[in-house]
């Protein structure tokens, strides 16, 4: 009963059998994922509303979602709020901090280091809500914890910076991710090449830039893709500001939460939704391109097969 | 995106089979499992109305109702984000089988299907229902859309400008003060400020107070400016009475100290405008009687205050000048209230509306007003009720008779956000007239065109 093996049916299950194999997870795809992506894109085309006769019997009305939402100076002040949220609090905040946390730290052993990445950790792995409101509580103008220990009663950090705000929070939350990866990360990193570099008389930075960054770029763009579409999706700092005050912390999710289900359209919701999927996907296309640029280039230096 | 679990799954197709089998279940009567759904919790919001639901309500329903058994799923959220939850459930066709909703959602969710006439969902027995009659037709239209009765009024309520009369004495101002003018209030706020207040008048505002900003603030003063929001088929555009409004807000929130704008953009504003009263930070403050009944209600309030009966003073909102309001009126105010609605999918209909009919009926009513006071909506519940509390009384014989309501049209909650969006410009530093220019241009998209908008 043995199949002849080819090199394309490694596994000797014939044709059949495959589909076979892949068809639920095939059916589950297309069910929870194609199908509700395809009717995002059509909601986004009609103006479907939460409440009232539009939800009843909704119209297509074409693309006036996605001509207003262009024409919105709500939604486009939103978008850039996000790449100020996005640059500030993840490629900025976390992966620059990360990284210092883990190039500290991969030398230190014991109980500093456990201390650290305990509380790092901590932040990471707490429940978002319990964080949010925890961080309200730090922030509140009348009776927060920040302000006391300031002194500065009455001190609106919300109000008066709420991007800087969010932005610190969010650092603050997830530093603990990118530490971790770069801390893996610099374990690759074979010790002997920095002492070469050192005794070569390279300084701290020279090290950095020349003998670390080129090791690790695979996973420094790994993490930049990750955090920052994580970031870009975030709907924690609803819980700081609820987009607020006038909507100057009112990044994507959060616009997209109150024009839908606050502001009852869902059409429009929708559309901007199927948006944001879009500039998540140039998000990811950027750094897989970064990606495969890297390993042709490697690639071609060391003569192995292309990747 | 949530896969169902398996034993979930196996557990739905095994009910799906038995109950094919057709084995002639008992119908009624046994095990039938109601839930009612309000926007109070124990210790939180609307407290009283939780522990009565909860200790009143369902032990005696259940009394007389054997194998009944009734849940409560309470909430303790802005009204904005329980009416969200609320249009889910309904529009996935499950939630509750009793529900609070707001008299002005009425509208927008019987045109979504989400709510039927409750002759539809209860049966017969809903017309013959001894409670109509002590209902007074103004209450009633709280339920009412396009002439057809789809919830039971809780009641209504009234808008008065409350004080703290600890801070008017300490200011030198006169006690009861009744203001004929809106210049009396600033005059007032000036003379607070003077002595020391560090907020002299609170008039809700902006985006983030919701509803409240509109009930609060810009309706009953368009009011006192001698417009209504919506009349004779057109919505108030930029109209002189629209100005005077967001002229009056700039008075207060535009740098003269006499309001406090940054409480208006704040997340969680209005709650904390609540406490601010309640420590005397907050001399004047705009309200429906909801606040002298469960925020600063000195034992279960939110932000109770113990000296509440003398502390606390009440007057009626005056118009711009005297006789300037609708109806040449020289004080105006601003109603609404909360009805009860039925689920349409509610799997035991009749069996609901027994339970929401007993809710309204006179001893479930009486045995809520027990320790507080509020204008139910009820008239033979009222007579007996109300003497017992000043305030209440003081709504119910000199502010009722002056009030208004808002239009019980679908669109009215989109008109409300962008009134709410204009005191925010106000607030953040706009003109009256600039405000007022951007509501008119997003009102004529609300509403169809300008052919319906006046002024």
């Amino acid at each position: 009963m043995a199949r002849p093996m080819s090199a394309v049916d490694a596994a000797g299950l014939g044709r059949g059998r495959a589909v076979g194999f892949v068809l639920p997870a095939l059916v589950l795809i297309g069910v929870f994922l194609v199908f509700p992506a395809l009717w995002t894109i059509y909601l986004g085309l009609t103006d479907y509303r939460l409440t009232g006769l539009a939800a009843a019997n909704p119209q297509v009305v074409g693309l006036d979602n996605y001509t207003d939402a262009l024409r919105d100076p709500r939604f486009l002040g939103s978008l850039w709020l996000t790449v100020g949220y996005v640059g500030g609090s993840a490629v900025l905040g976390q992966a620059v901090l990360g990284f210092a946390l883990a190039w500290v730290l991969r030398t230190r052993t014991g109980r500093l280091r456990r201390l650290v990445e305990g509380v790092v950790l901590l932040s990471w792995i707490l429940p978002s809500t319990v964080v949010g409101f925890l961080w309200f509580a730090l922030l509140d103008r009348d009776d927060g914890t920040l302000n006391a220990l300031l002194n500065t009663p009455g001190f609106a950090w919300l109000l008066d910076h709420p991007l800087l705000s969010i932005i610190v929070f969010n650092v603050w939350r997830g530093t603990a991710f990118s530490m971790m990866l770069y801390s893996a990360a610099l374990e690759n990193v074979p010790p002997s090449h920095l002492e070469t570099a050192r005794l070569a008389g390279a300084s701290v930075f020279q090290q950095l830039r020349d003998v670390v960054l080129p090791l690790i770029r695979r996973h420094v763009l790994t993490n930049l893709l990750l955090i920052s579409l994580w970031t870009f999706n975030d709907f924690t700092p609803f819980v700081l500001t609820g987009g607020g005050p006038e909507g100057r912390s009112e990044i994507l999710p959060i616009y997209v939460y109150n024009v839908a289900l606050r502001g009852g359209e869902l059409g429009a919701g929708a559309a901007v939704s199927f948006l944001i999927l879009l500039i998540n996907l140039a998000f990811a296309l950027v750094y897989l391109r970064l990606l495969r640029d890297r390993r042709r280039r490697e690639a071609a230096l060391t003569g192995g097969p292309p990747a | 995106m949530r896969l169902p679990s398996r034993p979930a799954v196996i557990a739905a197709l095994t009910i799906l089979a038995l109950s094919s089998c057709g084995t002639g279940t008992p119908s009624g009567g046994e095990s039938v499992t109601l839930t009612i759904a309000a926007n109070s919790i124990s210790g939180g919001k609307n407290s009283d109305s939780a522990d009565w639901i909860k200790q009143w309500v369902i032990p005696e329903f259940e009394k007389t109702h054997p194998g009944v058994k009734v849940l409560f799923q309470p909430s303790g959220v802005d009204d904005e984000q329980y009416k969200t939850k609320i249009a889910l459930d309904l529009k996935s066709r499950t939630g509750a089988d009793v529900i609070d909703v707001d008299g002005i959602w009425v509208g927008e969710f019987a045109q979504a299907g989400y709510i039927k006439p409750l002759a539809e969902v209860g049966g017969a027995a809903v017309d013959t229902w001894e409670g109509w009659s002590q209902i007074p037709q103004a209450v009633q239209g709280l339920g009412i859309f396009d002439g057809k009765k789809y919830g039971l009024p809780q009641g209504t309520d009234g808008r008065v400008l409350f004080y703290n009369r600890t801070l008017f004495k300490k200011a030198g101002l006169p006690d009861p003060w009744r203001p004929a003018s809106w210049q009396e209030i600033i005059d007032a706020g000036t003379r607070l400020k003077a002595a020391g207040v560090p907020t002299p008048i609170q008039i809700n505002a902006g985006t983030a107070m919701g509803e409240a900003t509109t009930m609060q603030g810009v309706l009953p003063l368009l009011a006192g400016a001698g417009a209504e929001i919506y009349s004779d088929g057109r919505w108030t555009g930029a109209s002189q009475a629209m100005k005077d409004v967001l002229g009056f807000y700039r008075q207060i929130y535009g740098g003269s100290g006499l309001g406090d704008p940054r409480l208006q953009q704040e997340a969680k504003g209005r709650d904390k405008s609540f406490a601010q009263f309640a420590a005397g930070r907050i001399a004047i403050l705009a309200e429906s009687d909801y606040f002298w009944r469960s925020v600063v209600e000195p034992e279960a309030g939110v932000a109770a205050m113990k000296d509440r009966d003398t502390a606390v003073g009440y007057a009626k909102i005056p118009a711009i000048r005297p006789g300037a309001g609708i109806r040449g009126q020289d004080h105006v105010s601003m109603s609404g209230g909360a009805v009860r609605v039925l689920n349409p999918f509610s799997k035991n209909p009749k069996a609901a509306w027994e339970l929401l009919a007993f809710i309204h009926g006179a001893a479930a009513t009486k045995a809520q007003l027990a320790g507080q006071a509020r204008i139910s909506s009820r008239g033979d519940v009222n007579d007996e009720v109300l003497t017992g509390d000043p305030m209440l009384k003081f709504v119910a014989d000199e502010v009722l008779p002056v009030t208004a309501y808002r239009p019980g049209v679908a669109v009215y909650p989109q008109v409300s956000v962008i009134l709410q969006e204009a005191t925010a410009d106000v607030i953040s530093g706009k003109s009256a007239e600039e405000a007022a220019a951007a509501y008119r241009t997003k009102l004529e998209g609300l509403v169809g065109g300008a052919a319906n908008v006046s002024g």
